[in-house]
């Protein structure tokens, strides 16, 4: 239903086929690994990269492990020295390094950067509820259900009125907590209409469990009108 | 001498009474055994209450437990295993252990050894009764603030975790302490500390890191329980705190806790793969290198906790690369144990299959720590059951696989036995493959979006076949557990009889009968080549003839040697206390503290404290030795002072590391009160702070009066004068000084409840305040013992130490009460603040 590879980098896209069956198993209304947007694509790209690489450590590891202990003598031909050199040093020194600039370069792409202000919506946290708020729509409010617009991004600004809580869209984009006393903003955007799943991602007590909320994405040009309607029905 | 005539001396010397007097234990194999046994208590409770947990989540929309009850179940298993079993575990793994391994008769200070252990059980069974009554910690273990403040949170429920778990850390750090001074000054003689059997140096790093990361949750906890008992705003952003104050100050504990955890049982791992091994291990030096260099990395990275609190990007990726950094020294020490076992000839048994369940888990676990330092795949993960997955690889893996392995290598020295092989290889494999099952799926459940700490889940996400076999792993790793303590069990009384040394190792524990006698050696070994080569076995019946050192009872003196710090030269014999109650009485004042602050009876608390410390002062009264002795011979023609008459006796060492703790304290509290002024909300307060200066300059000069009347008495002392009158003079100047503060905190503004800019400059005062009255008690301590004639010119021990403590106090105090006049100017300064 949604194309959920289409912001996928030719990168993810040649580690992804032999997780075909993987991927199957990788759907569902919260599911990371679904992407809706292009920031929550990003990240499950950067997933699959580091489940990639990690793999392949790992089997080395083990590899040499039962290598070591089932045929005594293997490895003995490197030096003990070389054995720390090459894992403990080298090793991370090729894997690491492009490892955090890929994170530092994705991460910063996904910045809610001030030179392109889209336009913000206000998500206030309270326990239990979630309040959203559009200054770009006389102010509107709406309880527990989310409006975007599709294809365009917005600057959710998440604040709390009571503890820490922490929005979050798992086909949309990473969370970010909602801390009293600040105001954190977070830069998503849906690709596509439709109905996507929301919640609160820090324990914030008795209710935290049920402290959902639904992302409903509206075609841009109907946004506005989609709106009202709901802030209407809501009243 | 014969060895028996021998054991029977210092049998009777060293041995703990029989029936009651148990109570009075001091010795380190005992205390080690208890905090062990105490440790799987917990253990196996929190561990029934993560099955709770598992029972509950393992199908949809299950209403086995309620939200409250399904909140205080998580909140204590987790505070549970990582307060009352893991630290506690690695505590006595260590209390145990490294006296025997160091080549000595026992830790430096054994009262002490005997109060944390006090503490420890006593808090930690305060937090367990709060379960049965249904009042227990419900708020995560990391108690976030605000919703852990007694707004949110306004029953006792927080208040059994801030107590209980202080409580503890308190045992904590009194055992780090004296695990820096022994590890430093007790080894057997020649023992330079880079011919140190490898576990000493993890044993010390891991003690090193324990007295710099806990000062700062012990800070946080009193810092929240002040705002929940008193009303001080350190957390509410509506009184000018800030809640991310407290993240800072427990993720600053935090992050080196699970290097705390995870050190010492690479120790084990170091000391028994050698062995398996057939091969001394491989980078000693680079290994040593790799667990410091991890000590100092691992204090730097603890905002990767915090990559969705809204912290600027740029600083996140420096905490980032710190995070991804910390992997190095782990992968020094992962490939030196393969080459280990590349160059040696490995052999199998029980304790190695635990060590390569070790290095499947870990291995796994360090990969997805990596994935989660990276900034962007934190933002999905964090708070998700992917970290839960990645946390209990870590954490419960890298600590309980080694651990199992640790006790299937050391328990032949408590029993005599090794394992039955029918029992213990199907065991592992059940833990093993349940560990596995339950984790695993936690990662997919978590980057299918299930967050953590949610009591039940709709069944049309996609979560359910998932954590349903979460669940029955789980219980195919309890009956895995089972079947281990089944094992151990039967290892008493069914495993194969081995003879000294069974696995052919080289560290010294080796080298002692089997169980352990009380006084570990019967003479101390002496170190000629590097410790890890020694053969153990065959030295034993030596040392037990009594040709070591010290091979002889003397005085009835609980006798061992004291060593320079670098080159394990003899340079003090060191006369330990006997068996006493003291530290159980003083454990119970100090409970008794606890549970009146919980109870709100605060004046029950005050005098509950003020026993507490009296006991300690008591307990000064019956160390030492009443006369001087000059060297004293200790065998092969060497003779030294007792510690006494010594410049670095153990208590100066211990004071020292004492003050580096409190000195991580104070500055945690000159962080929180910097971080406020520069981050917190709803800053600057209506009123502007207004202190008095000639009352501050009064304490200060007060305080530098009580340091140089400290250093007028050992001047008397040396001279061989009456040192009281300038112990008077200090008594009156700290006096002086806490009337001083007293009235500064009395004149704070804005009024302390009002807000965090008065109440952090209160807490500076306060802190100042305290420092004096302790300085008091050490004054009344000198005095007593002057009079006892435990003070003498050659022993001036005493005076030295009041004289630091002073020191310290009248520092601190300049800083805190520099900030405390500071704080208007650099309220001014505010206006520039965004």
């Amino acid at each position: 239903m949604y194309p959920s590879s289409r912001d996928r980098s030719v990168l993810a896209v040649a580690v992804q086929p032999g997780l075909a069956a993987a991927l199957a198993g990788c759907s569902g209304p919260g599911s990371t690994l679904d992407p809706a947007g292009p920031s929550a694509s990003s990240i499950a790209t950067l997933w699959w990269v580091m489940l990639a690489g990690s793999a392949v450590l790992f089997a080395l590891v083990m590899v040499f492990f039962v290598l070591v202990i089932r045929r005594p003598g293997w490895g003995s031909g490197v030096s003990a020295a070389r054995w720390i050199v090459l894992g403990g040093l080298v090793l991370p020194a090729v894997v690491l390094p492009p490892l955090v600039a890929y994170g530092l370069v994705a991460g910063e792409r996904l910045l809610p950067l001030m030179g392109n202000a889209p336009p913000r919506i206000e998500a206030e946290g309270r326990q239990w509820v979630w309040t959203f708020r559009y200054p770009d729509h006389g102010g509107v409010l709406t309880r527990n259900v989310l409006h975007l617009p599709a294809g365009v991004p917005v600057d959710i600004v998440v604040t709390s009125a009571d503890v820490i809580h922490s929005f979050w869209v798992p086909r949309l984009a990473g969370k970010i907590d909602a801390v009293p006393g600040h105001a954190n903003l977070l830069r998503i955007q849906a690709d596509e209409p439709g109905r996507y799943d929301g919640r609160c991602s820090e324990f914030c007590g008795l209710g935290h469990t049920r402290m959902r909320f639904a992302v409903v994405v509206h075609r841009a040009e109907d946004f506005a009108a989609a709106l009202a309607q709901a802030a209407k029905e809501q009243q | 001498m014969s060895a028996l005539r021998l054991h029977r001396e210092l049998a009777a010397i060293w041995a703990t009474g029989p029936g009651l007097q148990r109570l009075a234990a001091v010795n380190h194999s005992v205390i080690g055994l208890r905090f062990m046994a105490t440790a799987f208590v917990f253990f196996a409770i929190g561990g029934v209450l993560g099955m709770l947990t598992r029972v509950q989540l393992a199908t949809p929309d299950s209403d086995f437990m309620d939200p409250e009850t399904y909140n205080q179940v998580f909140t204590v298993h987790g505070s549970m295993m990582l307060f009352l079993f893991a630290i506690p575990m690695v505590e006595g793994v260590a209390v145990y252990l490294t006296p025997k391994i160091l080549g000595t008769r026992d830790f430096a200070f054994p009262r002490l050894t005997a109060y944390g252990y006090w503490c420890y059980l006593f808090g930690g069974t305060i937090i367990t009764m709060s379960l049965v009554f249904g009042v227990a910690p419900n708020g995560g273990w990391f108690m976030y603030t605000p919703l852990s403040s007694n707004v949110y949170t306004p029953g006792i429920n927080a208040d059994v975790w801030l107590l209980g778990v202080t409580f503890v850390e308190i045992s904590a750090l009194t055992l780090a302490v004296e695990i820096v001074v022994s590890v430093l000054k007790m080894r057997a003689p020649g023992m330079a500390l880079d011919r140190m059997p490898i576990f000493g140096w993890y044993m010390l790093v891991t003690a090193l890191m324990m007295v710099v990361a806990f000062p700062p949750l012990i800070l946080g906890s009193i810092l929240l329980e002040s705002e929940r008992a008193f009303g001080l705003p350190f957390f509410d952003p509506k009184r000018g705190g800030d809640a991310l104050l407290w993240q800072h100050l427990f993720w600053l504990f935090g992050h080196p806790d699970v290097y705390i955890i995870f050190l010492p049982m690479a120790g084990a791992l170091s000391t028994i793969i050698p062995v398996f091994a057939n091969r001394r291990l491989v980078g000693y030096r680079a290994i040593v290198v790799a667990i410091i260099a991890l000590a100092f990395v691992s204090f730097g990275i603890w905002v990767h906790h915090m990559f969705t609190v809204g912290i600027p990007h740029l600083a996140l990726a420096f905490f980032s690369a710190g995070s991804a950094i910390v992997a190095v020294p782990t992968a020094v020490q992962i490939f030196a144990w393969l080459a280990t076992l590349a160059h040696g000839r490995p052999r199998w048994d029980v304790p190695m299959l635990y060590v390569f369940g070790f290095f499947f888990i870990f291995a796994l676990g360090g990969l997805t720590g990596v994935m989660l330092a990276i900034v962007p795949f934190n933002w999905q993960a964090h708070d998700s059951y992917f970290v839960v997955a990645h946390f209990h690889y870590v954490v419960a893996g890298a600590l309980a696989f080694p651990m199992l392995a640790a006790f299937y290598y050391w328990l032949p020295l408590l029993t005599g036995r090794t394992a039955a092989h029918r029992l213990a290889v199907p065991a592992f494999w059940l833990v093993f493959i349940g560990f596995n099952l339950t984790f695993f799926m936690m990662h997919l459940v978590g980057l299918l979006g299930m967050p953590r700490r949610i009591y039940t889940y709709p069944g049309d996400v996609g979560w359910n076949w998932l954590n349903l076999l979460s669940s029955v792993g789980g219980f195919i790793m309890t009956i895995g557990f089972g079947l281990v303590v089944i094992d151990v069990l039967a290892q008493f009384r069914y495993g194969r009889r081995v003879r000294r040394d069974p696995w052919r190792a080289t560290t010294f524990e080796w080298a002692m009968p089997i169980p352990p006698a009380p006084y570990a050696f019967a003479s101390l070994p002496q170190v000629g080549t590097p410790a890890d080569d020694t053969e153990a076995g065959e030295r034993a019946l030596s040392l037990a003839r009594g040709e070591g050192y010290l091979g002889f009872a003397r005085n009835g003196w609980q006798e061992t040697l004291g060593v320079h710090m670098t080159s394990g030269a003899p340079e003090q014999l060191i006369v330990l206390p006997r068996p006493t109650y003291l530290p159980l009485c003083t454990a119970l004042a100090t409970a008794t503290a606890v549970l009146a602050m919980l109870f709100h009876f605060y004046a029950l608390t005050l005098a509950a404290a003020l026993l507490t410390a009296g006991l300690f002062v008591l307990a000064g009264q019956s160390a030492g030795l009443a006369r001087d002795y000059g060297p004293l011979p200790v065998g092969h023609g060497v003779s030294v002072p007792p510690h006494t008459e010594v410049a670095g006796a153990p208590p100066w060492w211990a004071l020292i590391f004492t003050l580096v703790a409190d000195g991580t304290l104070f500055a945690s509290l000159v962080f929180g009160t910097f971080y406020l002024w520069i981050a917190a909300p709803n800053w600057p307060a209506a009123v502007t702070p207004a202190p008095d200066l000639k009352l501050a300059l009064a304490a200060i000069v007060a305080l530098a009066v009580a340091a140089a009347a400290a250093r007028g008495s050992m001047r008397m002392l040396a001279i061989g004068g009456s040192a009281r009158g300038w112990i008077g003079l200090a008594m009156l100047a700290l006096l002086a000084a806490i009337a001083a503060c007293v009235a500064l905190i009395g004149g704070v503004t804005p009024p302390p409840r009002e807000h965090a800019l008065g109440a952090t400059a209160a807490a500076l005062l306060f802190y100042v305040a305290v420092h004096a009255g302790i300085g008091l008690l050490f004054l009344v301590s000198n005095f007593l013992r002057l009079g006892a004639g435990l003070v003498s010119p050659l022993r001036s021990l005493d005076l030295r130490l009041t004289r630091l403590w002073l020191d310290y106090s009248a520092m601190t105090a300049v800083i805190a009460l520099g900030l405390v006049l500071a704080l208007p100017w650099l309220v001014a300064m505010l206006g520039a603040r965004p």
